[in-house]
């Protein structure tokens, strides 16, 4: 049977996926806590923005996050953040698969037409980084963009749909 | 580790990421071409949602937000299934459902269209599949909206879906669309499916599930990518 066909997740996804971060009277499903923030010294912020190809910040976006060692799901838009931000609380995964911590990360926006996979690692596992099957998937030029940054807050991975740093996106 | 094996993007149907004549593609469709990787436990596990997460009345959009009558508009019931590409259903999945009311207006602060909105209907809400992969919803024939992507730009009527699937390469965000409606000529977010790809995102109607004085019936089936020989994960 052939796969029914994708569509844009839109400019008005925020009532139905994700409800009480911008404060619509419904449940939601899931947000971005993956973990109490204060859970304890695992507990880790991830964040970061979407820039389109002029370089502005993405409004409108949607992130999941999938924490395939830990079966941990998170979902934020950006639209409620000043500055454009996605931010999660979750703790920083183990190895799956033998391959170096990382997270996966599915990327939504109006004026995608497709959703856009992609993988956050973590820039102190350098030698679990350097033997990862995927990023030496990935032209060494560009592995950079799949790499956090380590910043006092936590982790921060910006998201770049077009340009000299154009975030690696997966076909999975 | 392994190479894929669960069926990728079908290429014949599945929209590109850049179609021009939907503008807002163009700043924001990646320019590089995708990295095919091997698919490891990241890719065949996803997150699994249960009938823990989907409350009595989720499924019926019609009375979800009633707060002192009934919405307004053409009542309809939606159903069908939600199959993997070799027919076999997917049981116990999750469909979270959001759209425009009767008027065309979104319940959303950026939604600028001067047409009411309704105080009784919000417009999302979401249903599991059962065992046989069958869902049902009620809920308002949405109507057809303006939006900016070009001189007198209208979205034919659709509704929203967002699926999981046994996986996070399963994952499916669309848009339903109704038969017989003009402004699908004219729609460049419909019109970026390649032609193969437009049928299948229209529903049909269906008499067989119309209820007599209460609401007219629609039939639509999701195909997920993959196969029921995939390895599936569980939480
Ligand atoms: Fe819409």
């Amino acid at each position: 049977m052939r796969q029914t066909p994708s569509q844009t997740v839109g400019p008005y996804f925020a009532y139905g996926l994700t409800p009480e971060q911008y404060l619509y009277d419904f449940k939601s499903l899931v947000g971005n806590r993956l973990v109490d923030p204060l859970a304890g010294p695992e507990a880790v912020l991830i964040y970061g923005r979407v820039f389109d190809g002029q370089g502005q910040p993405v409004s409108d976006a949607l992130i999941e996050l999938w924490d395939a060692a830990n079966r941990r799901f998170g979902r934020f838009g950006t639209g409620t953040d000043p500055d454009c931000r996605f931010l999660f609380h979750t703790v920083k995964p183990g190895s799956v698969d033998g391959q170096a911590p990382h997270l996966s990360v599915i990327v939504f926006m109006r004026g995608q037409l497709i959703h856009s996979y992609t993988r956050l690692y973590f820039p102190e596992e350098t030698d679990a980084n350097a033997a990862d099957p995927v990023l030496n998937a990935v032209p060494e030029h560009r592995r950079q963009t799949l790499i956090a940054r380590r910043t006092p807050a936590g982790y921060e991975f910006d998201i770049y749909m077009q340009g000299e740093r154009e975030t690696v996106f997966f076909e999975i | 580790m392994s190479q894929p094996t669960i069926p990728l993007f079908d290429r014949e149907v599945q929209p590109p990421y850049l179609a021009p004549g939907y503008k807002s593609t163009v700043l924001r469709a990646p320019t590089q071409p995708l990295v095919v990787i091997p698919h490891s436990l990241s890719e065949r596990t996803g997150p699994v949602f249960g009938a823990a997460n989907v409350g009595p009345l989720d499924h019926d959009l019609t009375k979800n937000s009633m707060k002192n009558g009934e919405p307004l508009g053409e009542r309809i019931v939606v159903h069908g299934r939600v199959l993997d590409e070799t027919g076999r259903p997917v049981p116990h999945t999750l469909i979270e459902i959001w759209q425009a009311n009767a008027a065309g207006r979104y319940v959303h602060k950026v939604d600028q269209h001067d047409a009411p909105l309704d105080p009784n209907f919000l417009g999302t809400g979401r249903v599991l599949t059962d065992a046989e992969g069958r869902y049902k919803f009620y809920t308002i024939k949405p109507g057809a909206y303006p939006w900016s992507n070009h001189y007198n730009a209208w979205r034919p009527n659709h509704i929203h879906f967002s699926l999981f699937g046994p996986n996070i390469t399963t994952r499916l965000v669309t848009q339903m669309y109704f038969p017989g409606d003009p402004l699908l000529d004219h729609d460049p977010v419909f019109l970026s499916l390649p032609p193969k790809g437009r049928s299948l995102l229209i529903c049909r109607f269906d008499m067989a599930v119309t209820e007599p004085h209460f609401a007219l019936g629609y039939q639509f089936d999701f195909v997920l990518r993959g196969s029921g020989s995939t390895p599936f994960e569980t939480v």
